[in-house]
Parts: C-alpha cells; sequence; structure tokens
C-alpha cells in the first residue's frame, strides 16, 4: 500500500500525511528529529518568526533539506496582510506554497473566511499553491475551491486547544462534498484524534502544539505519525458499519420468511 | 462606547467585601472551568485563593503552555528622553526631581539602536516622559526612521497622545503601544499626579483604546503593583484587559505586572505585593483570559523572573538600562532601579536551560512591500 497510496499536492507527491509545524518548541533543535521521527514531509512555518539576519538563530536552518515548505501567514488579521506576507514569503525564497491564516480574534484564534477567500483569490492567481486554513463550512470552502485553493484546512478545534475533533459532523460535509483534498488543521490533541481524521476520510493532518509542547516531542512525533498511517490504512481498508444494537434476529420482517399460519 | 462607565463603577464598588466572602470550594470551581466570568477571576484574587497557588499554577502553566508553548518573546527598553512635565509622586523622572535632563539626538538614538541590537533583540520600547514640545510626535518619528531597518518591531512607551497622532506612528512603523493606568482608583490617581497633563485620568484610561484604534498591534496595559490594594487593581486590570480584548479582537492585548522599585524622590509604596502576591496575581490573570500576553519586567530579581516563567509569562524585557543612552555609554539616573541587570546572552542561556526558546523576531513589518 504505502507504494500506490501517495497524496499529489501541489505538484508534489507524498507518501506521508502528517503535517508538521515550526511552532512552541522550547528548542528549535528538536526540529530535524522531530521530522524524521513522524516521517513528515511537508512543514509549516511563521513567516513572521523568519529571520534571515547574519548571526540571528534563524528557524530555517533547523528544518531538513527534504522537507516541504509550508509558509504561513500568522500575524495577518486581512486578506492584504496574508497576500503581503505570501509574496515576502516567496521573495525570501520559501517557495510558492502558502498556509493562509487571516485572524483578526485573538481570543478564540477563528479564522476569517471572508478575508480568507480573498487572499485565497489573489494567491490563487499568482501562481501559489494555496492552502486556506478555515472554519468547517461548506459554503466557505466551495468559495475557496472556486478561488483556486489547492486544498482545505478545516479546524477540528480551535488552534492550541488539543480539543480534537470537536468539528467532526462539518468535517464529515466537507469530505463527503468536496473533490479538493481536505487537511485537517489544528485542535488535534492526541494520536488517536488524528487517526480518527483519517479514518473519516481526510487526505491528511495538521499537527504543531500536540508534538511541541508534549514532555517529549520526539516520541509524540513518532505516535503521530504511526497514528496518521493507521487512520489512512483503515479508511482504505474500509471500515464495517457500526450497529447500536446486536442484531440476533428481524423482528419487524422475520415473518416474511415465515410459512403462513405459523405463529 | 469606553471603559470609562465599567472603570467608574468599579472604583466605587464594595471590592474589599466581596474578596472576602470568597470560600475555597469557589476557588476550586474557578479553577476547573473552561472559562471564567468576572467573579470566578474575582474568586481566584481572593485571600481564599491563597492556599490553592499551586493548583492555580498548574492550571496557568498547562493554559500557557498549550497557548503558546515553550516561548518568550524578548524586547529591551530604550530611553530617548527623560524630560517630563509631570509630577508623578512614585517616579525617579517626575519635573520636581533635580536630576540631569538629557534627550538623545538622532545620531545617539542610532548608536543606542547599534548597540542593542548588537546584542540580537529585533523588538524595542521606546520610552519619553511627558514632554510634547521637547520630544513630540515629529520627533518619535524621526526616531523610528532612524531605527526601523534594526527592528522588525518597534513599541512606545510615551505621552497619551489622540489617535490621528497613534496612527502617523502606526504609519511610520511602530506597531506596539504600552501605557499604563498607574491606578483604576480615579481618587488616589488624583493624588499621585497633582499636576501635569498626566492629571486627567479620563484621556489615560481610554488611551490603550485609542491606540487599538489607530492600528497598533499590540497593546500592553498595567497598574503600577504598589500603589494600593493589589487584588482591586488586577482585577481591573483584567476587566480592562477584557474589554479591550472584546472590543478589538484583532490586537493583541498584553498586561504588564510591574512591582515598584527604588527611584529617585522619597515616595513609599502604600502596599507591599510579596513575591506570592504577584504569583496570585499572575496565575489569575492567566487562568481568566487564556491568550493575555504577560510581561514581566527586570524590575524583578533574577530568581524570581527565572522561577514564574512557566506561570504566565510570554514576555519579558532583557539587557536593560533604564538611563537615556544607557545602552551605548554608562548609565546616568535611570527611571528606577532594575534587579535584573543580565546581559541578553545571560537572559538567553537560562530561558534554554530551562526548555525556552528565546523569540527575538515576532513580526514581519510588512509597510514597506508591495
Amino acid at each position: 500500500m504505502e507504494q500506490t497510496d501517495t497524496f499529489e499536492l501541489g505538484g508534489r507527491a507524498l507518501t506521508s500525511r502528517l503535517f508538521t509545524g515550526t511552532g512552541k518548541y522550547g528548542d528549535d533543535g528538536l526540529i530535524p528529529a522531530v521530522c524524521e521521527a513522524s516521517g513528515s514531509q511537508v512543514i509549516t512555518v511563521a513567516l513572521r518568526r523568519v529571520d534571515l539576519d547574519k548571526g540571528a538563530d534563524n528557524v530555517m536552518r533547523h528544518i531538513p533539506g527534504h522537507m516541504t515548505l509550508l509558509p504561513n501567514t500568522s500575524g495577518a488579521r486581512t486578506a492584504d496582510e496574508a497576500v503581503r506576507i505570501a509574496r515576502l514569503a516567496r521573495a525570501m525564497g520559501c517557495g510558492n506554497w502558502i498556509k493562509i491564516e487571516v485572524i483578526s480574534d485573538n481570543r478564540y484564534l477563528l479564522p476569517d473566511g471572508y478575508e480568507t477567500v480573498r487572499a485565497t483569490e489573489i494567491l490563487a492567481r499568482e501562481g501559489f499553491v494555496v492552502l486556506p486554513y478555515m472554519n468547517p463550512d461548506l459554503y466557505v470552502a466551495r468559495s475557496l475551491a472556486n478561488a483556486g485553493a489547492a486544498a482545505i484546512m478545516p479546524l477540528g478545534a480551535p488552534i492550541g486547544t488539543n480539543r480534537g475533533l470537536r468539528t467532526e459532523e462539518m468535517i464529515r460535509i466537507l469530505i463527503e462534498e468536496m473533490s479538493l483534498p481536505i487537511i485537517v488543521d489544528a485542535g488535534i490533541g492526541t494520536p488517536s484524534q488524528a487517526c480518527q481524521a483519517m479514518e473519516m476520510g481526510a487526505h491528511a493532518c495538521l499537527v504543531n502544539t500536540a508534538i511541541a509542547t508534549a514532555a517529549d516531542p520526539i516520541g509524540m512525533a513518532r505516535a503521530f505519525g504511526q497514528a496518521v498511517q493507521a487512520g489512512r490504512r483503515a479508511y482504505l481498508a474500509g471500515l464495517g458499519s457500526v450497529a447500536a444494537l446486536a442484531r440476533a434476529s428481524s423482528p419487524l420482517t422475520g415473518f416474511l420468511d415465515q410459512e403462513e399460519g405459523g405463529i | 462606547m469606553t471603559f470609562l462607565p465599567e472603570a467608574l463603577h468599579l472604583a466605587t464598588y464594595p471590592l474589599e467585601g466581596s474578596f472576602q466572602k470568597v470560600d475555597g470550594n469557589e476557588v476550586l470551581r474557578a479553577i476547573g472551568r473552561d472559562s471564567l466570568t468576572a467573579e470566578g477571576f474575582l474568586a481566584l484574587l481572593s485571600p481564599a485563593a491563597s492556599p490553592h497557588l499551586e493548583a492555580m499554577a498548574s492550571r496557568a502553566r498547562d493554559l500557557t503552555m498549550r497557548h503558546f508553548g515553550r516561548t518568550v518573546s524578548l524586547f529591551t527598553p530604550l530611553y530617548l528622553s527623560n524630560h517630563c512635565a509631570n509630577h508623578c509622586r512614585y517616579c525617579g523622572f517626575a519635573a520636581r526631581n533635580t536630576i540631569p535632563r538629557t534627550q538623545l539626538n538622532l545620531e545617539e538614538v542610532r548608536a543606542e539602536g547599534e548597540a542593542i541590537a548588537a546584542t540580537g533583540l529585533k523588538q524595542i520600547l521606546l520610552l519619553t516622559g511627558e514632554a510634547p514640545h521637547k520630544a513630540g510626535v515629529d520627533y518619535l518619528e524621526a526616531c523610528v526612521a532612524v531605527l526601523r531597518p534594526l527592528f522588525p518591531s518597534i513599541a512606545i512607551e510615551v505621552f497619551p497622545m489622540e489617535t490621528e497622532d497613534y496612527a502617523r506612528l502606526v504609519r511610520a512603523g511602530v506597531d506596539g503601544l504600552t501605557v499604563f493606568q498607574e491606578t483604576y482608583d480615579p481618587e488616589l490617581y488624583a493624588q499621585l499626579h497633582p499636576a501635569g497633563p498626566k492629571r486627567d485620568f479620563v484621556f489615560r484610561l481610554n488611551t490603550p483604546q485609542r491606540g487599538a484604534e489607530a492600528g497598533m498591534r499590540i497593546v500592553n496595559i498595567g497598574a503600577l503593583l504598589g500603589l494600593s490594594d493589589w487584588r482591586r487593581e488586577i482585577f481591573a486590570t483584567g476587566l480592562h484587559a477584557a474589554w479591550l480584548q472584546r472590543q478589538y479582537p484583532g490586537v493583541d492585548i498584553a498586561v504588564s505586572l510591574p512591582r515598584m522599585r527604588p527611584h529617585a524622590g522619597d515616595f513609599e509604596p502604600a502596599c507591599v505585593v510579596s513575591d506570592r502576591d504577584l504569583v496570585q496575581a499572575m496565575t489569575a490573570l492567566r487562568i481568566f483570559l487564556p491568550r493575555l500576553s504577560v510581561t514581566i519586567s527586570t524590575r524583578e530579581t533574577p530568581r524570581f523572573r527565572d522561577n514564574i516563567l512557566p506561570l504566565g509569562v510570554t514576555r519579558m524585557s532583557a539587557g536593560v538600562s533604564t538611563a537615556v543612552g544607557g545602552h551605548a555609554k554608562p548609565a546616568e539616573t535611570g527611571q528606577f532601579e532594575i534587579s535584573d541587570g543580565r546581559s541578553v546572552a545571560e537572559v538567553c542561556q537560562v530561558l534554554r536551560a530551562r526548555g525556552y526558546q528565546p523569540v527575538f523576531k515576532d513580526w514581519e513589518p510588512l509597510e514597506a512591500s508591495a
């Protein structure tokens, strides 16, 4: 299965469906080991934290060369700011993938759907591979698809909360209705939750806080890598349907098989 | 709409009685809740919460880790001018104190900036007294133009301005505003500020709001702890921060917890805020407002700063001089004495040893990009 189950995104064929991040680490020096342990091939980095000055402790130097960089627009409050950050990222040599985060609510860090769609439209037109972070809303997802998004990144729960798939039903709808890949981003706190998202049919998961703030980030990265793989395998193998009650007989239709005159 | 009605209501409300009425069960319930009301916040600040400090600290640590990770943002103040028309009774720069008055020219500003930049810092806080005819908006704008190439993030802690003036500075590249109310008690405020433009309690109270409206990304408020009952002041500070967060959700609201330090002049603090009190204040704020940025300055000792790191701190000053021109040449009289004189490199070393990443750069200026 590993040979054939690749995830095509932005012109790349990914064999890992776990995306990781660079935020919240006590030591960025852990990042290479986290990438290796998780098997991840895509890593997101906040452009606001990238410091290319000579002598600065630049997060970029910790990112292994084989990783696909997914710069994000953390800190953008409007589409205009997100667009400017994306252009800066490209000019700084971070490639043409961009994760759009437009957040103007610092209490819950919920994404602004309208501004996200606007930024997606502009950046997709400019040739970026646009991965917008969004609230799992079908209408916004359709608008993002029309605007040229390469994938949709719905939140499982607000960023950093580790609350899991609180938006499960909404994500399920996106998986069913959208032809674009669905990458569950934010809120995943445990490997079992990532596994659940993959079992549901999500194409990939992005996990940062739960790995970066674990007591053993490398061990947790490995656990997430395995959980995402297990969930994907389960999805491909076809999960059995779930019944609420044991079915020993057919109380409603059993009469069809009984001979007339029987009790 | 302003915070004033709430502030005035708080000022006359018999909060002491409310603090005394809280029992331990209310405190435990507040610690366990996902989101806190003002009543829950009050419970955490009450004397009844004192025996539960470890549980509060544990919750505060978890919330801080979840929302900010193992990172602490570093900045340093750059004192531009100590001319001041105010008569704040507790401040070393007050007009009545006979200290040498000085103001950096742009060459000196550049030298200070370069000395700070050489330590690796990327975020600075520009400070002046209140003397707009000497160090006004034009002067600040010129200083920002000099410093901009060195620092992606520039905040100001100067004198309260009108929204249009803040907007001018935002356009010049300022992204943060720090303004302390000092005390939320209007009567005490009047006593402590007997003369000078700072006497205007209401204008100062509404200053963070004007900064937010002008487009500041970070607005940092605070009360000077020691001027009056700390529980009241922290309660008011927390409610003010919550009000600002709701009113301006796109702005990063930060709170500082400055304790009074020795300074030029003879003012004695009205109350002593112990280490234990400060930990209670900080952890209560964190539990009440999980995403609040919390700033701890070098007013605190190295030992205390190092130990409170996990309990809610997200921003720290380092390599500090509170004297005008103190980074590039030996310091003269500072605004107050600092307790943590460690260099930026020494602070970073301690942060790393404790598993924290010092964050130097946390914003990419956009004004110059296409």
